[in-house]
């Protein structure tokens, strides 16, 4: 058996193990799910050393005496405190470290998430499209204006809001399962040509 | 001490923030930014990880103590993630090796065939929707199956025009209700972070004194 082989058989019982749960669960499932949840954590854990630690903390501390970054890192490390009854509260810190950074996301968010769909939605209305948009856009924003009584006229356009939604809604579910037909029909081509093809 | 300094640290870093989205001042891009933000968030973060790590290995430890339902799977846990992180530490990362192997044969075929499963609940989702029979589970799914179509050699055969169609159904109406709803979480998400840097919103410091 080709070193090759025995890699894809490796694959194809982890996958079988998973799609069994089509059936029901069972033994080889919770397995191979508890497996990829460690396999996971231990991947996660050998690159955010190698990618971020060696680079940002040790060698920069350790190799270019930056003794400075002792500071973050003591800080960093203040986060394991969370599990300690007494200490607990020191964890706090690091934390309000990382929130700092939503200062940021008020005048960025303004501006990406506001101001530029709002300018998108405004531009001179030259086609039956655009006007398609800016009214749906309109009725989307007004669904969710609950100060008013969805009521008589005003209901009728703004129930016009939810079925603008609905189409939105109906679109990200095709793409969605689309995705995953094509990571599907990923699994099968693997079963069935790089698993059973190298078998025959 | 316990929750006053680390809400100062939060309202005034938060507001030197709001000054380095506006103004282009080396004080604020050079000296805040790349010389204290950018290397202490760097060598403060990998600390996080290790959280994650205790986190999990406390809970999956504390569950085979206990001896909680399905305890014995907990040892599954523990063997892909000592065995992975050893053979990243001492074998290498570099392709060709046991870490990479894993990551190849056994991660990545796990997590895209956990995926694919969500492709059958989905199908029967939709099957629970269709059968809500209102009009606007119609629409949705009409909506659905226009686009699905259109991303198929079958959809070319059953009409040539399924996929303006299809194409027009993202244009228009979705980006429209997309753009509504994005606007709409904008306006929230500001607001929750304006709460947080005045200090009105405060969970993220957890409970306690």
């Amino acid at each position: 058996m080709s070193f090759e082989m025995m890699s894809n058989l490796v694959g194809a019982f982890f996958t079988l193990c998973i799609f069994s749960f089509l059936y029901k669960d069972n033994p080889f499932y919770q397995m191979a799910e508890q497996l990829l949840v460690g396999i996971s954590l231990g991947y996660g854990l050998v690159l955010t050393y190698t990618r971020v630690f060696i680079p940002y903390v040790y060698q920069p501390i350790i190799l270019k005496h930056q003794w400075v970054l002792i500071f973050p890192a003591i800080l960093g490390m203040l986060y394991l405190l969370r599990f300690s009854r007494k200490l607990g509260w020191l964890s706090r810190y690091p934390i309000a470290f990382s929130m700092m950074a939503v200062g940021a996301s008020v005048p960025m968010g303004i501006h990406a998430t506001i101001l530029v769909q709002m300018r998108q939605a405004m531009v001179p209305i030259e086609t039956f499209n655009l006007f398609l948009i800016f009214i749906g856009t309109i009725a989307v924003l007004l669904y969710f204006f609950f100060s008013k009584a969805h009521t008589g006229v005003y209901g009728k356009f703004v129930d016009f809001g939810k079925w603008y939604m609905m189409i939105g809604f109906g679109a990200s579910f095709g793409l969605t399962v689309m995705a995953r037909i094509s990571l599907l029909i990923g699994r099968i081509q693997f079963l069935v040509n790089d698993v059973l093809g190298l078998l025959k | 001490m316990k929750k006053t300094i680390p809400l100062l640290i939060v309202i005034v870093g938060g507001i030197i923030w709001v000054l380095w989205a506006f103004s282009p001042h080396y004080l604020l891009q050079e000296v805040f930014y790349n010389k204290f933000y950018l290397p202490w968030s760097y060598a403060s973060a990998p600390f996080a990880m290790l959280l994650g790590v205790m986190s999990l290995s406390m809970m999956h430890s504390n569950k085979i103590k206990r001896r909680a339902p399905k305890w014995q799977y907990s040892y599954f846990f523990f063997a892909g993630f000592i065995i992975t992180a050893l053979a990243g530490f001492i074998g290498g990362t570099q392709k060709g090796g046991v870490f990479m192997w894993m990551f190849e044969n056994m991660q990545m075929p796990m997590s895209a065939t956990m995926f694919s499963l969500l492709a059958f609940y989905m199908a029967s989702a939709a099957y629970k929707a269709f059968r809500a029979r209102s009009p606007e589970a119609t629409v949705l799914l009409v909506a659905a199956i226009v686009v699905m179509l259109a991303q198929v050699p079958l959809g070319m055969k059953i009409s040539k025009h399924l996929p303006t169609i299809s194409q027009w159904i993202l244009d228009v109406p979705n980006l429209a209700s997309k753009r509504g709803i994005m606007l709409g979480v904008g306006l929230g998400s500001v607001a929750t972070s304006l709460k947080i840097l005045l200090g009105i919103e405060r969970s993220y410091l957890g409970g306690g004194d």
